[in-house]
């Protein structure tokens, strides 16, 4: 039976194709119409795997476009998908730290990857893909480029966390004649001490694995992980966790 | 939802009374609006007032009451004053005398803006809960009632005062009998339909009419209860919705759970079982009512164990898969203890834990939808599988 994982967050839209592992996986831009990213992704993914829709059983959706599709047979939610695909990947997670584009998560595992415990940030950008992306955007840098200039300079202090007062702290900085690198490393230290925040309401356990699209940039995982006082494991495809927890769950269930 | 007969009649009360309440303001009957559990109504019966619910759980009056309080404040005190400067609530409306307390800071000041439109009288409540409070609190039940007797001319006798207590006493009886059906899994009624019981017959004018209906529905209640008719499935994870006062219009977290697939079985609440317990009957009414007031487990007071051992009790009782903390944004007693909740509840009853904060208005469903379902399937994973089997249970 082969199960397909759909995954529609506010950025980007993942699906991963599985049946007892892994055929297939594709990402696209979500833009405005989740609906249309998630067939997209869906299709592409099916041709990457080199398989046909006749074949496939399940689709799982999840992410916050996870209600838009009317071609999933059911729908999970992306923390417990997270938490499936991380145990999946290591079966020694106990604890998954998930930075997506809209929110951040810490979630605590049970021994067989099901969720003891969870918890995500209000509504609000602080601690989010969103935070880094606008920050990176006022020093007129990429995200990869943010990881690199901060990865050995010392962070400025910056204690707004939230993204709007943060923008007038970093102007403020940049109009003192702040370094640019010391700034970047500030901006990143945010990031870990709103996770760090998070992680003191859960039980954090080893092995904690570092899953969303962030966790790609190395210079980003290293300042987080420091903070934090803990090795971080990123897994192959980090941004497909979600997507492969869905895939995994249809499989699961059928 | 609920096939109960009688509930169709509660479901309209608010709006029914709202005449009532007029009506007898016509006859020259008295009123007294209140906002808390706090407020004893004991003495408002005794005085032969009728003492009213006043509104404050709507979003609605809230943009007009942040023209006056800080927009960070609680939502259920922007409402309620809100209500008040717009005039929109007939109970408010038609109220001689607000009692009030000061249970926490947003209140006491906010009441200092809401004693300019209309005679409000403030009990100073304690904040802790040993001998010497309970003298103060004493004090103050004899202050309120001297306060009555001059503003309405009338004598608050023992006698009636013990009455009093007996009619209020029947009241709790009634309004637990009603909650306690929800024991029996699956619960013959939604959390819902619950709340709205309970939010709507504290806007009844006449005290013992309401406890005849509610008995009335408690009554049918049982009877689907014990044929099997329940809007939820054996499977349905039950939950305990705790913290902060809810009601119809701030229902938004309960409506959640059961739009995303979980029956609240009971509420912590003000309105719920935080009102269950009687006063004792026998001995000096004043005393004994400071008595029981005093003990109301609400998180203004500090140490606050009474709220531990009470959820700690329900998740018992009510056979619940979770608890659900919720807390209003700006309340910082509930937002602070539902860290120590929180560690209470998962090493005395061993089940899950998910404290909100939000506010009344709709801008993060959404994102609350994420944190329950998740939480919904973190519970209803292990209860599909098997794990934590679902005993067969009478109410």
């Amino acid at each position: 039976m082969v199960s397909v994982g759909i995954d529609i967050g506010s950025t980007a839209t993942k699906a991963v194709v599985f049946d007892g592992r892994i055929l297939g996986h594709a990402m696209e831009q979500t833009g405005w119409d989740p609906k249309d990213a998630g067939f997209r992704a869906f299709r592409s993914a099916l041709d990457k795997s080199g398989i046909t829709e006749d074949w496939v059983g399940s689709i799982v959706g999840t992410g916050y476009g996870r209600v838009s599709l009317p071609i999933f047979t059911s729908r999970v939610t992306e923390i417990t998908c997270h938490a499936r695909g991380a145990h999946h990947l290591d079966p020694a997670t106990r604890t998954v730290i998930d930075i997506g584009g809209q929110d951040c998560k810490v979630i605590s595992l049970n021994q067989d990857g099901s969720v003891a415990d969870f918890i995500m940030n209000d509504k609000c950008a602080a601690g989010t893909g969103r935070f880094l992306q606008v920050m990176a955007g006022i020093l007129d840098i990429s995200l990869h480029e943010l990881g690199a200039l901060a990865a050995d300079a010392e962070p400025a202090p910056l204690s707004s966390m939230c993204t709007v007062f943060a923008e007038s702290e970093v102007i403020g900085l940049l109009a003192r004649g702040t370094a640019k690198s010391s700034i970047a490393a500030g901006i990143i230290d945010t990031i870990a001490r709103r996770i760090q925040g998070l992680a003191g309401r859960v039980p954090f356990r080893d092995t904690v694995s570092f899953t969303g699209g962030i966790a790609q940039n190395g210079d980003i995982c290293t300042i987080i992980a420091s903070r934090l006082g803990t090795r971080l494991h990123v897994p192959v495809g980090p941004q497909f966790v979600g997507a492969l927890g869905a895939a995994l769950i249809g499989f699961d269930e059928s | 939802m609920t096939t109960a007969k009688t509930f169709a009649e509660i479901s309209t009360l608010r709006e029914r009374n709202a005449l009532a309440v007029k009506e007898a303001k016509d006859k020259g009957l008295r009123v007294v609006g209140t906002y808390c559990l706090y407020s004893p109504s004991e003495l408002v019966v005794a005085a032969g007032a009728i003492p009213v619910m006043l509104c404050g759980t709507s979003q609605n009056p809230i943009p007009a009451a942040e023209k006056v309080l800080p927009r960070n404040l609680c939502p259920l005190i922007k409402s309620s004053y809100g209500f008040a400067a717009t005039d929109t609530c007939p109970y408010f409306h038609f109220a001689d005398l607000l009692i009030a307390e000061t249970t926490c800071d947003g209140k006491k000041k906010m009441y200092e803006l809401m004693g300019e439109m209309k005679p409000l009288h403030l009990m100073q409540l304690p904040q802790l809960q040993d001998d010497a409070a309970l003298t103060y609190w004493t004090g103050e039940m004899k202050r309120l009632k001297s306060r009555l007797e001059k503003e309405f001319a009338v004598d608050i006798t023992d006698e009636k005062l013990r009455d009093a207590i007996r009619l209020v006493n029947d009241e709790r009886r009634s309004l637990k009998e009603f909650q306690d059906v929800c024991k029996h899994d699956p619960a013959p009624i939604s959390g819902m339909d619950m709340l709205t019981v309970l939010h709507n017959r504290g806007f009844s004018i006449d005290k013992q009419a309401a406890i005849d209906l509610v008995d009335r529905l408690t009554a049918e209640l049982r009877e689907m209860a014990d044929t099997g008719i329940s809007p939820f499935k054996p499977a349905t994870p039950r939950i305990l919705l705790s913290g902060v006062p809810v009601g119809i219009g701030s229902d938004k977290v309960a409506r959640l759970i059961e739009e995303c697939g979980g029956s609240v079985v009971c509420f912590e609440s003000c309105g719920g079982y935080k009102k269950v317990d009687p006063i004792e009957e026998n001995g000096d009414p004043l005393a004994a009512m400071a008595d029981r007031y005093l003990q109301i487990p609400c998180s203004c007071m500090s140490p606050n164990q009474g709220r531990f051992n009470l959820v700690e009790h329900l998740v018992r009782e009510f056979h619940a898969d979770g608890v659900v903390d919720l807390t209003w944004q700006g309340c910082h007693t509930y937002n602070i203890e539902s860290y120590r909740l929180k560690k209470h509840v998962q090493e005395t009853a061993d089940v899950p834990f998910l404290q909100i904060e939000t506010d009344y208005s709709e801008s993060d469903t959404d994102h609350l939808k994420v944190r329950i379902e998740a939480f919904l399937e973190m519970i209803s994973r292990p209860k599909r599988a098997g794990k934590n089997p679902v005993e067969p249970k009478t109410a």
